[in-house]
């Protein structure tokens, strides 16, 4: 029924096109140009020898790599009874539970880093260690959510089938769950590894100078010190290494997935053991989502040891006390930041409409779009931004004091997302329901706004909550392409927190908060308006 | 010899089994019969430890293993739908039981060997079970859960589901394998011909 027999109620050709346009345009133009220019600067510079012979690198290159490592093992072993408990147990709230766990993943990195700050005390700050607990905290519901999904489905009777034969609780786990989950598992060490080896905001705040990853020393190179060429080099080792890794998980997963059909393995908890556990398991968890949360909040509330509204009243102002400012303007910021977040999500939402309108149509020749739009996401947050930066420096494109280029650049970090959003709903859509208003008199031109277009109403307000908290929260590229006089939130949080006086230091907690509660209220508010769709 | 004596269990109130009990001397085949919902599964399941009873006791060669994890009771169970382990090849699944017991591999592979041969599955000893259909499935499950030689073997509608010619086929062939290996078990079925096919022995069931 794919096939071009069915050519006959097709949308004509050159609309199909049409649609690809703005979405090619936004991705070619600033996403894959820029990409460009930056491997040609490196292929064509002189810096490639000097950069990566350049003393310290070596010892970058390896705290990235280990702290990768070593945040990734920790996540796996901390996720694992989380996932265990809600994966094999129904329980009042476990849908609940389930979403507070994923709540740190889409909390922007600077609200981690800044609530970690606030939470362990001053030895840890600017260690290694700081780093890879805020890691694991960030990253707990990949490992929830992944290796859950598996877990979840793996037949009661397929462990009690190990059980009649001889094998005993350990044994069960080691020769029966574990090779099962052992795919799962590897699809989530890849996605933290990949977070964290890029991780930058998380990095920058609680890391210190001793502990840049390579991403913060792209932007440290770039916007320090101005050597351009020397982050292009390792924003150019990154995405190799990258790509690398991508590749070679892509064919280790491929061999042993494993598929079970029927019903969730999930059931209330039975023996007094079962119950204890479930409950222990679900307030440690709850816990440890909330109080570094808490922390944060109360950090913003304290100004030299004592509680004080202080920090919040003088959000307003950059003067500390008259005639001494600070160049930074809290209140400000925000406003930069809802700017922004309008401008990215609306740009976000029509090309990855647009795009995912056309992959649906388009079908097999769609494909190349589809990996286009996905693209971004595969490459780091800073490196998109140093693109942007080196391409866009020329008339008649020399956008570099654009305050646009900005948003922009957020839209491209969350197109992937809102695809991935949107394109599932219409692949869902069923041939015959097309069919149906064929048959019904609907050209179809009308068949598609009717059944396509139409179906995007419900998944718009998800995917637009997305891509405003993506924005809200974004931190690599705005770093590279940010201007003086428009600092968004977490670049104000950045400078804030760097700061050595107490009250800059409150008010960037301040702030941190306020995007905290930000970015929950929207992803909220999408959530309930996406679900009350459904139900309609 | 299998005794479970006057079992009760209740769901949430709702009570499935009322003080059943019911005996298998060595080397019988007892046929349990009865139809949906009245518990049939659910006295297997507590003989085979994967359920502990409100009440009542099993009894395995005159030793109650009521409190005694699944894994020690020496009782086997073939699934209605194989739960073969989707993870491992055919031979791997029919030697789970012996590498549990601690089996070497010299003894794995023989005992292996003679079962294959016993289902007529010798030469797909390598395949992955994913890629077997449904008469080959049953028969490795089979094979797999008699490996270790369980005291007792439960077989809790192992033939349902299947297509007519397939199913009286297999009814021949479990009732020969159960014979041949001199297995004292209990078969669980809603299938009269079927129990009276494979079993010395029918008792009923009935609802309530």
């Amino acid at each position: 029924m794919d096939d071009d027999r069915a050519s006959l109620n097709r949308l004509p050709r050159w609309g199909i096109l049409a649609l690809a346009l703005v979405p090619a345009t936004v991705v070619g133009l600033f996403y894959l140009w820029p990409l460009v220019t930056l491997l040609g600067t490196v292929l064509n510079g002189n810096s490639v020898a000097d950069t990566l012979r350049a003393p310290g690198l070596g010892r970058v290159v390896w705290f990235t790599l280990w702290q990768a490592v070593v945040s990734t093992l920790a996540t796996l072993l901390v996720g694992f009874v989380p996932a265990y408990v809600l994966a094999r147990f129904l329980f009042a709230g476990r849908a609940a539970v389930v979403a507070a766990v994923t709540v740190p993943f889409m909390l922007p990195t600077v609200v981690v880093g800044a609530a970690f700050l606030a939470l362990l005390p001053r030895s840890l700050h600017g260690t290694a260690t700081a780093v890879i607990i805020a890691h694991v905290f960030f990253n707990i519901a990949v490992v929830v959510r992944l290796v859950g999904a598996m877990w979840t489905v793996i037949p009661r009777d397929l462990t009690a089938a190990a059980r009649t034969l001889g094998a005993s609780t350990t044994q069960v786990l080691r020769s029966v769950v574990m090779p099962l989950l052992r795919p799962a598992m590897f699809a989530a060490a890849t996605v933290v590894f990949l977070f964290t080896f890029t991780s930058f905001g998380v990095v920058k705040l609680l890391g210190g100078p001793a502990n840049p990853t390579l991403e913060v020393e792209i932007a440290r190179r770039a916007t320090q010190l101005g050597d351009v060429d020397g982050a292009a080099v390792l924003s150019v080792v990154q995405l190799i290494f990258l790509a690398a890794v991508l590749a070679l998980a892509a064919r280790w997963q491929r061999r042993g997935s494993i598929t079970f059909f029927g019903d969730a393995a999930a059931r209330r908890p039975r023996s007094t053991g079962e119950r204890r556990l479930v409950a222990g398991t679900v307030t440690v968890t709850l816990l440890v989502m909330v109080i570094p949360m808490l922390a944060l909040v109360r950090r913003s509330l304290t100004l030299g040891g004592r509680w004080s509204f202080d920090a919040w009243r003088h959000l307003g102002g950059s003067e500390v006390r008259p005639g001494i400012s600070l160049g930074i303007d809290p209140l400000a910021s925000i406003a930069v930041s809802l700017r922004y977040a309008v401008v990215a999500t609306l740009i976000a939402v029509l090309a990855g409409g647009l795009a995912s309108l056309f992959i649906a149509a388009a079908r097999r020749r769609g494909q190349l779009l589809d990996v286009g739009v996905m693209l971004p996401l595969g490459t780091s947050a800073v490196t998109i931004g140093l693109g942007m930066l080196i391409t866009f420096d020329t008339a008649p494109f020399d956008w570099r004091a654009q305050w646009w280029l900005v948003p922009v650049g957020h839209a491209l970090v969350a197109i992937p997302f809102v695809v991935r959003i949107l394109l599932p709903v219409l692949r869902a859509i069923p041939a015959d329901q097309r069919a149906a208003a064929a048959t019904l008199g609907a050209s179809p031109g009308r068949t598609w706004l009717a059944i396509d277009v139409r179906s995007l109403g419900r998944p718009l307000a998800p995917a637009a909550g997305f891509a405003a908290a993506i924005s809200l929260g974004e931190f690599g590229a705005t770093t590279i392409l940010t201007r003086t006089d428009r600092e968004t939130i977490p670049i104000a949080v950045g400078r804030l927190l760097g700061r050595a006086g107490d009250l800059p230091r409150a008010q960037g907690f301040v702030l941190a908060t306020v995007l905290m509660v930000l970015t929950g209220v929207i992803i909220a508010v999408a959530d309930i308006v996406g679900r009350q769709g459904r139900d309609a | 010899m299998l005794e479970a004596r006057e079992i009760s269990v209740r769901f949430d109130d709702r009570v499935v089994l009322d003080r059943v009990s019911l005996s298998v001397t060595d080397g019988e085949v007892v046929a349990l019969l009865g139809a949906s919902g009245t518990g049939k599964s659910t006295l297997l399941r507590v003989i085979a430890g994967l359920l502990v009873p409100d009440g009542g006791s099993v009894w395995v060669d005159g030793v109650d293993v009521t409190r005694v994890p699944t894994h020690r009771r020496g009782i086997g169970m073939v699934f209605q739908d194989e739960q073969l382990f989707p993870h491992l090849s055919v031979a791997r699944n029919v030697g789970f039981g012996l590498r549990m017991q601690g089996a070497s591999r010299v003894v794995e592979r023989q005992r292996v060997t003679d079962l294959l041969e016993l289902v007529g599955l010798t030469p797909l000893a390598d395949r992955p079970v994913a890629r077997l259909s449904g008469g080959e499935a049953k028969r490795v499950a089979l094979a797999r859960s008699l490996a270790p030689r369980p005291r007792v073997l439960l077989l809790d509608e192992p033939l349902t589901g299947l297509d007519r010619d397939l199913h009286d086929l297999l009814t021949g062939e479990v009732a020969r394998l159960l014979r041949a290996t001199g297995t004292t078990a209990l078969l669980v079925t809603h299938d009269p011909a079927e129990a009276a096919a494979i079993a010395d022995r029918v008792t009923t069931l009935a609802a309530g």
